[in-house]
């Protein structure tokens, strides 16, 4: 973050983050209607717990240097 | 080839494409916030420490840097750690507590200028025109190499990953400068983790852990000095990269690694713009901080390759004559042993990402340099300031566009691949010589920094040239005839330093020191450093300097 510039660099790191999370936990959860892929340790659904991190991390961000509607 | 390691879904296109985007926004975004030669060149020195730290960090973690790494894990085992720990760390905590009050307090906008004030015009000449055109250089072979990988990796066409990407970062750094490059290489930083992360989380639940991961190592190779940092290295031949202890110290902890990290300008321009000295010394000893976990993402995969993956990497030539699969290739490879559609996309994101934050770092670099240390200095000194944000701007598209000449040259000639390489090399450790005397040593004159950086530079070139013309004179240079490629750059770095040492201080003591009125600000001694009495303990950075060292040191201890 900077003192001078309005949106702040943790803004759009967390929402890009944030994103991702949503895209990626929602391919795991879409994934669990596939066949198994054979992929080493895809029983751990890998993609859902770490898109939700990710979502959650993003989140935080987000919210917390939200610059919209700020005085 | 016609099978490729990983192939990507529409999702995964998803997170590439939206990751250009973002990086093209924050571009346009900036773009306002650049009208002052302060603004595009140093970001309007308004950093704070931890925005300055991660992009100081974020800067050298290329996707080079990535692959390399892991293919040297792989192919060296934990000894590739050195590169991250005491070949980075203490020289981090070094420029932070010790050297970055004279950068700071001197009000230089680059390294080469700093050279400019302490020594004169001759050793900024030399120090610029080196490091502009070895920065762009490098550049190009980074992006040749890159889009090398994606095409093994991917099937991507060459050109047409060169051009996106480097199209994509002439865009953003000449719109917002140095403040645009900085923002997105934070924004990088957090792909990069949150991209490669994921590989040695699950690779240590498959192997079990540490200790399953080394037992399965010995298993695999017979040998358990791929695990080990230190105990192999009391003799050439008992580790796998055939050094001894004393180059990894002497070389790597001292010449090379304060070199890069204390006098390249390219990460050290990342630390200048901060906004306040106790930001600029904050902010390497965060990126020490991060750097120290970096192995956790780059080693350790490396080393589950070791442990999982079901087939033999070799090196690349024996790769493209066989048809295997070379070092280079074992992130990429574990990137599909554990990730399906989605997390392959944030993995390739954050290979793509890793490039364009090394490659911005590179321009960004380049522009600053150019604009203030050739263009200014000696061929137009007096424009006005919106003139030289013009040239800096147009600077940074020529960068990009030497760097992708360059890589369409060593898609003609690979062998100019090894050549940059060397030379880029060759500057560095003279100069720390240079930048370190300069900085501590009153005595040194003009005359004296400037034939030190010289002769240590041509004595470079010089070991090198003979190594290649007769391979027997490595038992000199390298004190060893077996020695591997990294084990000769560090004991040819540490001669090179020496000798411009000796040379800088001959020639001092036979000609004229400056007057210590004109030391002031730039030479320890001569410069009043700002108290931190008022400032409490966790405000110190000597205290995280501290702390961070004391950890560095429990790892080494543990991982001996």
């Amino acid at each position: 973050m900077t003192s001078k510039t309005p949106i702040s660099v943790w803004f759009f790191t967390g929402a890009l983050v944030a994103f991702y999370g949503i895209v990626i936990l929602a391919y795991g959860l879409y994934a669990l209607t596939l066949p198994p892929s054979g992929r080493a340790l895809s029983e751990l659904h890998p993609d859902i717990w770490w898109g939700g991190v990710m979502l959650v991390i993003g989140g935080i961000y987000t919210i917390k240097f939200y610059p919209f509607g700020k005085k | 080839m016609t099978s490729h390691i990983i192939v990507l879904h529409s999702v995964d296109l998803v997170i590439i494409g939206a990751y250009f985007a973002a990086v093209l926004l924050v571009g346009f975004y900036l773009k306002g916030r650049s009208s002052t030669g302060e603004d595009f060149f140093l970001a309007g020195r308004e950093m704070t420490a931890w925005v300055a730290g991660l992009s100081f960090l974020s800067a050298n973690l290329g996707s080079l840097e990535l692959m390399g790494w892991a293919a040297a894990a792989y192919q060296y085992g934990i000894l590739a750690t050195h590169w991250y720990w005491i070949g980075a760390i203490p020289a981090m905590l070094f420029l932070g507590v010790v050297m970055m009050p004279f950068y700071y307090i001197s009000k230089t906008h680059s390294v080469p200028g700093y050279l400019k004030l302490r020594y004169g015009e001759s050793s900024r000449a030399l120090s610029s025109v080196c490091f502009a055109f070895m920065t762009v250089l490098m550049s190009g072979i980074n992006m040749y190499a890159m889009a090398l990988v994606l095409k093994v990796v991917l099937g991507w066409d060459i050109y047409f990953s060169i051009w996106v990407s480097s199209i994509t970062v002439a865009i953003y750094v000449s719109l917002g400068g140095l403040r645009s490059a900085i923002f997105n290489e934070v924004l990088q930083f957090f792909l990069i983790w949150m991209g490669a992360l994921l590989v040695p989380i699950l690779g240590l639940i498959e192997t079990g852990g540490w200790g399953g991961l080394k037992a399965r190592i010995l298993t695999n190779l017979g040998s358990a000095q791929y695990t080990h940092l230190w105990s192999g290295l009391g003799s050439f031949s008992a580790n796998p990269m055939g050094i001894h202890w004393t180059g990894i110290v002497l070389g790597l902890g001292w010449v090379i690694s304060f070199g890069y990290w204390t006098t390249d300008f390219l990460v050290v321009q990342r630390v200048l713009a901060a906004k306040d000295l106790r930001s600029a010394r904050m902010a390497p000893i965060i990126g020490a901080a991060f750097k120290m976990a970096v192995p956790f993402i780059v080693i350790l995969p490396g080393l589950l390759g070791l442990a999982v993956l079901p087939m033999k990497l070799t090196g690349e030539t024996a790769a493209l004559a066989s048809g295997a699969h070379s070092y280079n290739e074992v992130l990429p490879l574990m990137l599909a042993h554990y990730f399906g559609p989605g997390l392959l996309g944030l993995g390739i994101t954050a290979l793509i990402a890793g490039f364009m934050s090394g490659m911005a770092g590179n321009v960004s670099a380049f522009a600053t340099v150019w604009t203030y240390d050739i263009y200014r200095a000696g061929i137009r000194k007096n424009a006005a300031d919106a003139h030289y944000v013009t040239m800096g701007r147009w600077s940074a598209i020529g960068g990009v566009m030497i760097s992708i000449g360059t890589a369409y040259l060593v898609m003609q000639f690979s062998s100019i691949m090894v050549y940059v390489q060397a030379l880029f090399s060759f500057f560095i450790a003279p100069l720390l010589g240079t930048v370190v005397l300069g900085m501590f040593w009153k005595r040194a004159t003009p005359a004296g920094g400037f034939w030190g950086l010289l002769c240590g530079t041509v004595s470079a070139i010089g070991m090198w040239g003979w190594v290649k013309a007769d391979p027997a004179a490595l038992r000199y240079i390298a004190l060893s005839a077996g020695a591997k490629d990294m084990a000769e750059d560090m004991y040819r770095a540490l001669w090179s330093w020496l000798v411009c040492v000796i040379v800088t201080v001959a020639v001092s003591y036979l000609t004229k020191p400056k007057p210590e009125s004109e030391l002031k600000g730039l030479v320890y001694g001569c410069t009043e450093i700002p108290s931190e009495k008022d400032l409490s303990l966790f405000q110190r950075p000597v205290f995280w300097a501290v702390l961070v060292a004391v950890i560095l040191a429990a790892l080494n201890i543990y991982f001996w």
